[in-house]
């Protein structure tokens, strides 16, 4: 498979604040490529250079064979984006505002007319297409949000996020519906800092944190890097010192590492079930009372409290 | 420039589906227009105050002969007394020097001749080669002068009607042999100067006064009242379509054009035209409300178009220039109404800002409101395309200058910029 996309060394400066700090990666044709970090980790301003929004301050990017900084208008035909926070005009309804958007995109007349209808159908909404949009819950704005960056078939669509503030039902819906759309043959730029999404969406993910890269590779790779380790993850009462328990459960034997984020005590440890019973028995030794316990395999969470000392919530 | 249509097409759209903005752009200038008209008594019959009066007009006589002393006699009226401030001079240099001292509005030279040149002399019964009067405006003064411009125009007319109806008399009672043609040149002169001294009639001449063509205007209260009303709430079109570019910013939807095939120049070309046209529909909408509703004689059609075209283009350039400055949508719109309310008061939506003292009337120079009004109140009195050519270039040199200064500020800050 050829890349669509080959990013060197992207850098972005906002005065003193270095955003991003000389990313790069390809993406090949067909893949679901997935960024994965927390908020403020440099996601969206990645997307915002790569989709022509802002110059970078350094670096380039190619799509399909055109480079971002010099041939911006080529670039802006062959993608589509989905931005993280909602982007239509409420006042016009769905239809209006894919005919709209559509007409931004250079469709007219019987073409854009099929597009619309089969967008409508693929975002479930055909039969609520004449109501303005104010009027939809926010899962179904979120779907129409999403139809507007795909009714051009964009060769390389971005989706910044599109799941942050949903129903588990909506977001099972755009879940499906990216993996539909890509078994269609669409190349996905996906960005998250939800774990589970990346898991389940990517053949690839790059773990970004503070402008950087840190971590590139399939899931697989990734998870090899925290080796067969589990994760054992403890949730405190908010009035106890998750500090005191940390340290405490670091001299436990086998354990690790051992970080806290809010109440939380986040455990490495080869075997998660075998460390628990201690982990509680320090507890107890400290009169901290435990709410609740996780327990998970490797994964990427691990991976990136593995290269950051952080959870990825924080 | 398709895409900017459909930019532009969109915002109004949108602009008429905003009921908020629908009661500012719509409903509240006909409330205060109908508020206004009840307040001046429009509406019980009483059109007596126009809110333009006592212009001081200097007349200098050069000519003494039957028609222009008709001409001073009208202008010295009783009808217009309360309209008109004249006083006689015979030095056309100090006249000058008094507009130029903004101690006078115009300026009226009835040249010698003028009378010959419309009554025929003995012996004569086609008139001498015309001679023109000569109007010396003062340009700080624009309805003051309209209203002059008016007066004489309908003097003019009045004459040169009574000319041309002498003149088939004639010829009729020549054809049917009831007029010798040796007895033309004395029953002429004689015609003459009854029509003159008829046409001088200060009944045949006042604000009901009659246009170039022929046809009567009857002066309204309301056309000055409701062009000031549609242009102060256009001031609020104009900046709440500017602070949609910032709105639309902070929703994602401008980043969101700017990321799709589209240039930055069409973006900023369809907000400009989206807020045009909003502009023109809410103007062409009072106009035909108004015009409806309370009977409103706006005047010269093809002229009011063209300055609804110019005062929406001045307007639009405020806005703009607004929302190039500002940061936040809210900037733009405290900084909206304000200019709004200014820009009314200013422009002479509430006051008559002739009897103001001139630096006042140089500063509503910077308002579109004082050109709009003006031009509206110059048609409403029966003035011609020709009469509002100067507020007509003012508004669209306005808005070019300031439409310049906002692309500028926006290429320098970059449209997605906060």
């Amino acid at each position: 498979m050829p890349a669509i996309l080959e990013v060197k060394d992207l850098v972005k400066h906002y005065g003193d604040l270095v955003a991003v700090k000389g990313i790069s990666f390809t993406i090949q044709e067909g893949e679901i490529f997935s960024l994965l970090g927390p908020n403020g980790a440099g996601k969206t301003t990645t997307i915002s250079m790569l989709s022509t929004l802002y110059a970078p301050t350094s670096g380039d990017a190619v799509i399909g064979g055109h480079s971002i900084s010099r041939q911006p208008m080529a670039v802006r035909n062959l993608i589509g984006v989905v931005p993280q926070d909602l982007a239509l005009y409420e006042d016009l309804t769905a239809r209006e505002n894919l005919s709209f958007w559509g007409q931004m995109y250079g469709l007219s007349g019987k073409e854009l007319s099929v597009r619309i209808d089969e967008v409508l159908e693929q975002i479930g909404l055909s039969d609520r297409a004449k109501q303005r949009v104010k009027t939809y819950s926010g899962g179904m704005k979120r779907r129409v949000n999403i139809g507007v960056g795909l009714l051009h078939k964009p060769r390389l669509l971005f989706m910044d996020e599109p799941t942050v503030g949903i129903d588990p039902q909506s977001r099972r819906a755009i879940l499906d519906s990216v993996k539909e759309l890509n078994r269609q043959g669409m190349t996905v730029l996906y960005t998250t800092h939800y774990m589970e999404e990346a898991e389940e969406l990517s053949d690839r993910v790059g773990i970004i944190d503070h402008g950087g890269l840190i971590a590139l590779g399939t899931q697989a790779e990734l998870t090899k890097q925290v080796g067969e380790m589990e994760t054992l993850i403890l949730h405190i009462d908010e009035n106890e010192d998750p500090e005191r328990l940390a340290a405490a459960i670091r001299r436990v034997k086998g354990v690790k590492r051992a970080d806290v984020s809010d109440h939380t005590v986040t455990v490495i440890v080869p075997e998660a079930e075998e460390a628990l019973a201690p982990a509680v028995a320090r507890a107890n030794e400290l009169g901290i009372k435990i709410r609740s316990v996780d327990m998970r395999e490797p994964n990427l969470e691990a991976v990136f409290l593995h290269l950051t000392g952080r959870a990825l919530r924080d | 420039m398709k895409k900017a249509f459909l930019i532009g097409w969109k915002d109004l759209t949108l602009a008429f589906r905003d009921r908020a903005a629908l009661i500012f752009m719509l409903a509240a200038p006909f409330a205060l227009t109908l508020g206004m008209g009840l307040v001046t008594g429009r509406f019980s019959g009483n059109t007596g105050s126009t809110g333009v009066g006592d212009i001081p007009i200097v007349i200098i006589d050069q000519d003494g002969g039957q028609l222009a002393q008709t001409l001073v006699e009208v202008l010295q009226s009783e009808e217009l007394s309360d309209l008109l401030e004249p006083s006689l001079g015979d030095d056309l240099a100090a006249a000058q020097a008094a507009i130029e001292a903004d101690e006078i509005a115009a300026a009226l030279v009835i040249p010698a001749g003028f009378t010959d040149s419309i009554i025929p002399h003995d012996g004569q019964t086609a008139p001498s080669e015309t001679v023109q009067l000569a109007l010396y405006s003062n340009p700080t003064r624009p309805t003051s002068v309209g209203v002059v411009r008016t007066i004489l125009d309908g003097f003019l007319s009045q004459v040169e009607v009574n000319r041309v109806g002498a003149e088939v008399i004639i010829t009729r009672l020549i054809a049917t042999g009831r007029l010798q043609p040796q007895e033309a040149a004395g029953f002429a002169q004689t015609l003459a100067v009854e029509n003159a001294a008829a046409g001088g009639q200060p009944s045949a001449i006042s604000l009901n006064s009659v246009t170039a063509s022929g046809e009567e205007v009857e002066f309204d209260i309301l056309a000055i009242l409701a062009p000031g009303m549609a242009l102060m709430f256009l001031m609020f079109t104009a900046s709440n379509g500017g602070r949609s570019l910032l709105i639309e910013r902070n929703h994602g939807t401008l980043p969101r054009l700017l990321v799709s095939p589209t240039g930055t120049a069409q973006v900023l070309a369809g907000k400009t035209i989206g807020i045009y046209l909003t502009g023109v529909a809410q103007m062409l909408i009072l106009i035909l409300g108004t015009t409806l509703l309370f009977q409103v004689q706006w005047g010269n059609m093809a002229g009011v178009l063209l300055l609804v075209l110019a005062s929406v283009f001045g307007a639009v350039g405020w806005g703009l220039f607004i929302t190039a400055i500002a940061r936040t949508p809210g900037q733009v719109a405290a900084v909206g109404s304000a200019l709004m309310l200014t820009f009314g008061i200013l422009g002479g939506t509430f006051i008559n800002t002739n009897n103001m003292p001139a630096w006042y009337r140089w500063l509503t120079r910077i308002t579109p409101n004082a050109w709009g009004v003006d031009g509206f109140t110059t048609l409403a009195l029966g003035g011609r395309l020709a009469d509002i050519l100067e507020p007509l270039l003012a508004l669209v040199v306005m808005g070019l200058v300031l439409f310049g200064v906002a692309m500028l500020l926006f290429n320098r800050r970059g449209l997605t910029q906060k």
